[in-house]
């Protein structure tokens, strides 16, 4: 009986130490709270702009010896860790949703820090690599399984001119839940109605059609071992890896190759002075319509946990030097550097970050 | 010291005897030689090493319920939502539209984990018998023997994203992503644990049992299906528990080669999904509530079906056991 007891009592000790442990620290416990004068950032979040995070961070550490520590575990564990207050800043695709806004205990603030592009790759070998047109109706049409074959006429009317082979369209999409299906799901929710209705819009969604592989490397993959396969990954990979991808017609009924000056020129809108804005299916005539910017988020309000109004002064500066001076590394890695409108939303922004009450920047 | 060996007025078989206290004697006083004290020492020690053993053990059993009634916490959400319809409703829909709300059923997932596995058994059976039988009773010494056993051990100790990558490059060109492909490569990663272990029972075998069935004129292939297959057969079940154990919870192979369908599978090749490649695609870039406590729940039912299915196999291996 008294085994029972104790075994009974250590479970539950387990457990809550256990769930503890799920539900509080995703990182470094101390990161977000330690008051300290130590020189590291913490920081998580999207995996999409990884790469040119950390080419900006080694940049920067180079210049002012601040280290950040930036783990790309994916938009939404960056949004918990942020919530948990784990780590000094977070980064995410998309902006907060309602219910990860309320979850927040004080309001964050979102900084356009980069832009970035989904591409539609197809494989229907190497004569038409760079020729395919694709419209809004015709991307849903395929994901949504309506249009089956590569010779339907909807693609052909757009295509004339290129002889499309009566091979079947294969879906691919992304299995993983990602900032990427998050922009292209965006985009198909606003440009089509049956999509809307159907399916919606998020990084996880339930696909009518298709196969799903995991990470860009993964579709890749996919798309390049199907003969009539066609799929969505992200600019950046799609050109570092020479993939066919298709140009897309946009709101203002241009065709739009997609390119760091085509997704540049996306972002070249009135953005709302909190920032979050989606880029999908832009009024910009010259812009590439599947682009959505890369945020990151702070507290408002940066005295919490003992944070010292050096750290945050720190941090600050730092996102200051990466949508300025740090946009310079975008364009070598594929990224789309920040339009003007972008980088002055960002500079209002990061001014109205306080301290105990006062503006961080001086 | 006084030793009763060179007393003559010993018998020899008293002497005997007090061979074997003087031995124990000694290694007593060795150990008490400065002083009692030591023996409390002893004792001490000895009662806290019993209990380090015990508390570990308690330690471990803890630790196991702590995870369960975890999951089962974390999974409450999901559970008050959903009840008992999660487990057989076949759509997964994290994102609500206007004519499809947000629903989670597991369903497909759960099928997909015990298809995968069985396949994999059913496939897997044949090598690891014929590995075992090899090793364990036409060949069990040699270097060919030496090399084929460590070959077979190998297998069980390659990461298995090594697994899944090798079905990206050589077997999905053939095949496609599908059910049947990820349990082909399920079946050659657990070939080693129903192998090693049946090549154990199988060379544990007496030898008078197979001598006396080669007197009565038995051939080899005789010995082992009426001798040695019989006598083993609860530890060949117990190994191919211990596969099946190993198949049900693969995540990073099948994930790579299953497809990812999130719907219910329509036969062994067309793609699927499973309940822990599931848990691995989704869980990172979940922030709905209910959305992660409903993947924490794929986990509890994962746990669960682990559990059931050791637990009859249990049944199963003390109502054929020999011992």
């Amino acid at each position: 009986m008294k085994a029972v007891k104790s075994l009974l009592l250590a479970g539950i000790a387990v457990a809550i130490t256990g769930s503890m442990f799920i539900t509080g620290c995703g990182g470094n416990g101390k990161a977000g709270g330690s008051d300290s004068t130590d020189n590291t950032l913490m920081g998580a979040g999207a995996s999409f702009p990884n790469p040119l995070y950390s080419k900006m961070f080694s940049e920067y550490n180079k210049a002012t010896n601040l280290k950040v520590n930036y783990q790309s575990i994916g938009s939404g564990g960056g949004i918990k860790n942020l919530t948990d207050k784990t780590v000094d800043f977070g980064a995410s695709d998309a902006p907060l949703n309602g219910k990860q806004d309320s979850a927040l205990s004080a309001p964050a603030v979102h900084i356009p820090a980069t832009a970035g592009a989904v591409v539609l790759s197809y494989n229907l070998g190497a004569d038409f690599k760079d020729t395919i047109v694709l419209s809004p109706a015709v991307i849903a049409g395929m994901f949504l399984g309506e249009i089956t074959k590569w010779n339907d006429p909807k693609i052909a009317e757009i295509n004339k001119g290129v002889k499309l082979p009566a091979i079947e369209v294969k879906i691919v999409h992304r299995a993983d839940g990602s900032g990427t299906s998050n922009i292209f799901t965006t985009y198909l929710d606003k440009v089509n109605e049956n999509w809307h209705n159907k399916v919606g819009k998020g990084s996880s969604v339930n696909w009518p059609v298709g196969e799903g592989s995991k990470g860009n490397e993964g579709v890749a993959g996919s798309i390049k071992q199907t003969n009539g396969a066609i799929g969505y990954i992200e600019l950046a990979y799609a050109i570092q890896n020479n993939m066919a991808y298709s140009k897309v017609i946009n709101k203002a009924g241009n065709v739009i190759t997609p390119s760091i000056t085509s997704v540049t020129a996306a972002a070249n809108i009135d953005i709302p002075a909190d920032g979050k804005v989606s880029l999908t299916n832009t009024d910009a005539p010259d812009g590439y319509p599947i682009s959505g910017l890369s945020w990151i988020l702070v507290y408002k309000e940066q005295k919490y946990n003992n944070r010292s109004a050096d750290k945050a002064s720190k941090m600050i500066k730092l996102i200051w030097w990466m949508t300025h001076e740090g946009q310079q590394y975008s364009a070598a890695l594929n990224y789309a550097p920040l339009s003007p409108k972008a980088v002055a939303v960002g500079e209002a922004i990061l001014k109205s970050v306080t301290y105990d009450g006062k503006p961080v920047m001086q | 010291m006084n030793s009763s060996i060179d007393n003559p007025l010993i018998t020899r078989s008293e002497n005997l005897e007090r061979v074997i206290n003087y031995n124990a004697k000694s290694e007593v006083s060795v150990k008490t030689k400065n002083s009692i004290k030591r023996s409390h020492r002893q004792i001490k020690t000895e009662v806290v090493f019993r209990r380090t053993l015990s508390v570990i053990g308690w330690l471990m059993i803890a630790l196991v319920i702590g995870i369960l009634l975890t999951l089962i916490w974390q999974s409450m959400p999901s559970i008050k939502k959903y009840g008992f319809s999660y487990v057989w409703t076949q759509v997964w829909n994290p994102t609500a539209s206007v004519v499809n709300p947000e629903v989670f059923g597991a369903l497909p997932f759960l099928f997909g984990t015990l298809l995968t596995s069985f396949l994999a058994l059913l496939i897997s059976i044949p090598f690891s018998l014929a590995v075992a039988i090899f090793l364990g009773e036409y060949y069990p010494e040699g270097w060919f023997s030496n090399l084929l056993m460590n070959t077979v051990e190998l297998i069980a100790s390659i990461p298995s994203v090594i697994y899944g990558f090798w079905g990206l490059a050589v077997i999905i060109p053939i095949l496609g992503k599908s059910i049947m492909t990820s349990s082909l490569i399920l079946a050659v990663m657990i070939i080693p644990y129903a192998a090693s272990l049946g090549r154990s029972m199988i060379r544990m075998v007496p030898a008078n049992l197979k001598e006396a069935a080669y007197s009565l004129g038995s051939t080899r292939y005789e010995v082992i299906r009426s001798v040695i297959i019989p006598y083993v057969k609860s530890g060949l079940f117990a190994g191919v528990l211990l596969s099946l154990g190993r198949a049900l919870g693969e995540t990073m192979a099948v994930t790579m080669v299953i497809g990812n369908n999130n719907s219910f599978p329509k036969s062994i090749f067309s793609t699927g999904n499973t309940l822990a490649s599931m848990i691995a695609l989704e869980l990172p870039e979940a922030t709905d509530d209910t959305h992660i406590s409903a993947l924490v729940e794929l986990g509890l039912i994962l746990f669960v079906v682990t559990v059931v299915i050791n637990l009859i196999g249990r049944k199963i291996i003390s109502r054929y056991s020999n011992v």
